[in-house]
């Protein structure tokens, strides 16, 4: 195929992103009522962590302005990546159990691929229009820690596109499970929950004590709010600090595609010879 | 791209496709039982011919599509199409075969109707003059003019499903797959569709199969139609001769000067008398020209018109005599090419 093979193929899945870009564009009210919950949240937690803060001074290594710091950009980052909703693996496991997936099956398109790129389109939207009022609102009613320094927010946005593909890959071995489970969408759910303790949504995986935040710091949900949280607040400075956090971000977006691969070439086999 | 010399555009040689079912049967119990939902189905059609593929629910038609997609593999048997053997090369098969499956969209939900099409373009990479010809092509005939802007969701069914067939026509597929386009279909929409096959299948050649349960839509479109029924192949061949198959009567209709006794005449018998008008009955094998030259001659004609044999009827006629799978191969049914 060459190179007109892979361009072809970009193009594809570049139609892709944008649609998944569009698809949330359309629904403006859902839009403006999300960027709403998000910022209330916001002061329910923002409030909360002062108490807290007050109590335990450098809790997690973390003074009282960089914990608010850390509460606004989870409430910026919520939606895009997907911590309140299974997002695209709800219709997955909707289009697993009433056979839908067969239709995608016989396009010449990848299943992961495809479902990646709708994501990704999704996340981009979701994260300028229900991530930046946060944020906004946040820095102008809290005495927040935000860098000045441009090539710091850079870092940050590499380390939430990271972020978004990690949270897309621990979906996506969710959804397949319908496959092989009856109640697809209660794996959803469970995943949901334990996925919001483990992402540090409540309490930064910092400031997690013992075992439990050790294990917490380690698990793939450390890489979609803490890692980019880290990289804004500064706790990631230096080369060797940054490549580690990338690195580690990206070994689990390795290891859970390759997963989701695997999975998926399973679940295509059971079609294939079985119906679904 | 390969191109296909053998006569026969899709092969099927003694295919079956049997279903593991496993059942919960209390607590801990499994039970498993086999779903035969094909059975030795043997068929060929040549390209551009347009074939009706009848069947009840439950009959196989669907699976019998799957299968020639390649998204389902064959227990048993041979099968190709273009040359291709789909279950192995399914993605290099999809750019060439068209799908409708009438009851699931390849559209993009959400999204207007345009989006689906561009996504296609890049999709099946057609090149872009190609996309545009064709685009404009089925937004005519299939009216689509006013709706490209027009969210999917918000589609009604008959624009919803004319759409998936344009979408399924964009990258100039070689065969068409329809399964059911015209279920839940109002009239209006079901002559739509069904004149658009019809130029398709005539001034493109495209091979066309149709799954239906609506006898209309094999009536109006294929001279050749298979009957499946429980996995298993009852009839292959014209529709004319489904009607003889069913052993099925034709009723000659006859408006006589005046009120008469009923006709007497070799061959066919009077079963219904309504002052001058008269039916008969006779064999649908026979031609009604004699017929009519007989009673013409005998009797005050003044108009007369042919009724084919309700092939509703027939059909639920060949069901009923259908071997059970249970118990196979017990009453032949005639199956021919
Ligand atoms: N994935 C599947 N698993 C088990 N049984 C199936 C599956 N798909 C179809 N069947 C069974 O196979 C038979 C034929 O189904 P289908 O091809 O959908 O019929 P049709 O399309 O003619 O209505 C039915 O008895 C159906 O229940
Ligand atoms: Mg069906």
């Amino acid at each position: 195929m060459g190179t007109s093979g892979a361009s072809g193929t970009l193009r594809l899945y570049a139609a892709v992103v944008a649609g998944g870009f569009r698809r949330y564009a359309t629904y403006r009210s859902a839009t403006a009522a999300g960027v709403f919950t998000n910022t209330v949240f916001g002061f329910i937690v923002a409030y909360t962590y002062m108490a807290l803060w007050d109590e335990r001074p450098g809790l997690g290594g973390y003074d009282e302005a960089q914990a608010l710091t850390y509460v606004w950009i989870g409430q910026a980052l919520a939606q895009a990546l997907s911590m309140f909703n299974a997002g695209f693996a709800v219709d997955m496991v909707a289009r697993i159990r009433n056979g839908d997936i067969a239709v995608d099956l016989y396009r010449p398109v990848d299943l992961q691929l495809w479902w990646l790129a709708s994501d990704l389109g999704r996340a981009g939207f979701q994260l300028f229009s229900r991530g930046v009022v946060p944020l906004t609102v946040g820095a102008l009613c809290f005495p927040l820690a935000l860098p000045g320094d441009p090539v710091v927010w850079l870092e940050f946005l590499v380390a939430v596109a990271l972020a978004v593909v990690v949270s897309f890959a621990i979906r996506y071995v969710l959804a397949l499970a319908a496959f092989w489970l009856i109640d697809g969408t209660g794996v959803l759910q469970f995943g949901g929950v334990v996925g919001m303790f483990f992402t540090g949504l409540l309490l930064p995986l910092n400031a997690m004590p013992g075992a439990l935040g050790d294990l917490a710091r380690v698990l793939p949900w450390a890489a979609l709010l803490q890692m980019p949280a880290d990289i804004l607040l500064g706790a990631r400075s230096g080369a060797d600090g940054l490549l580690r956090a990338y690195a580690f971000q990206a070994g689990w977006a390795v290891v859970l595609l390759a997963a989701g691969r695997l999975l998926q070439s399973s679940a295509t086999r059971k079609v294939v010879l079985q119906g679904g | 791209m390969t191109q296909d010399f053998t006569e026969n555009f899709i092969d099927v040689e003694g295919v079956e496709k049997v279903f593991d079912v496993r059942r919960r049967a209390g607590l801990l119990r499994r039970e498993r039982h086999q779903v035969r939902a094909v059975d030795s189905l043997t068929f060929s059609v040549p390209r551009g011919e347009m074939v009706g593929y009848i069947g009840p629910n439950g009959a196989g038609k669907s699976t019998t599509i799957k299968m020639l997609t390649g998204i389902l593999t064959p227990s048993a048997g041979r099968l190709r199409v273009a040359g291709i053997e789909p279950s192995r090369e399914r993605t290099r098969l999809a750019r060439r075969i068209g799908v409708v499956f009438g009851q699931r969209t390849t559209l993009w939900w959400d999204l207007p109707l345009i989006d689906s099409y561009r996504l296609m373009h890049r999709m099946y990479r057609i090149p872009d003059a190609r996309y545009r010809e064709n685009l404009d092509r089925c937004v005519e005939l299939l009216e689509l003019g006013g709706l490209l802007e027009t969210p999917v969701r918000q589609l009604s069914l008959g624009q919803r499903m004319r759409g998936d067939i344009a979408a399924a026509l964009l990258h100039d597929p070689e065969v068409l797959y329809l399964d059911e386009p015209t279920i839940g279909l109002d009239i209006v929409s079901k002559a739509k569709v069904r004149g658009f096959l019809r130029d398709l299948n005539a001034e493109r050649g495209t091979t066309v199969l149709l799954t239906t349960h609506d006898l209309t839509d094999i009536e109006q479109l294929c001279r050749r139609v298979m009957v499946i029924d429980h996995g298993r192949p009852m009839y292959d061949g014209e529709l004319s001769g489904l009607h003889a198959f069913g052993d099925g009567e034709r009723t000659l209709v006859v408006d006589l000067e005046r009120e008469l006794p009923p006709v007497q005449v070799e061959s066919a018998r009077v079963v219904k008398v309504e002052g001058p008008r008269q039916w008969l009955a006779f064999p649908a094998a026979q031609s009604a020209a004699p017929l009519v030259a007989r009673i013409a001659a005998a009797y005050p004609l003044v108009d007369l018109s042919v009724r084919e044999p309700d092939i509703e009827a027939v059909i639920a006629r060949m069901y009923a005599r259908a071997p059970s799978p249970e118990r196979p191969g017990e009453a032949g049914a005639p199956v021919g090419r």
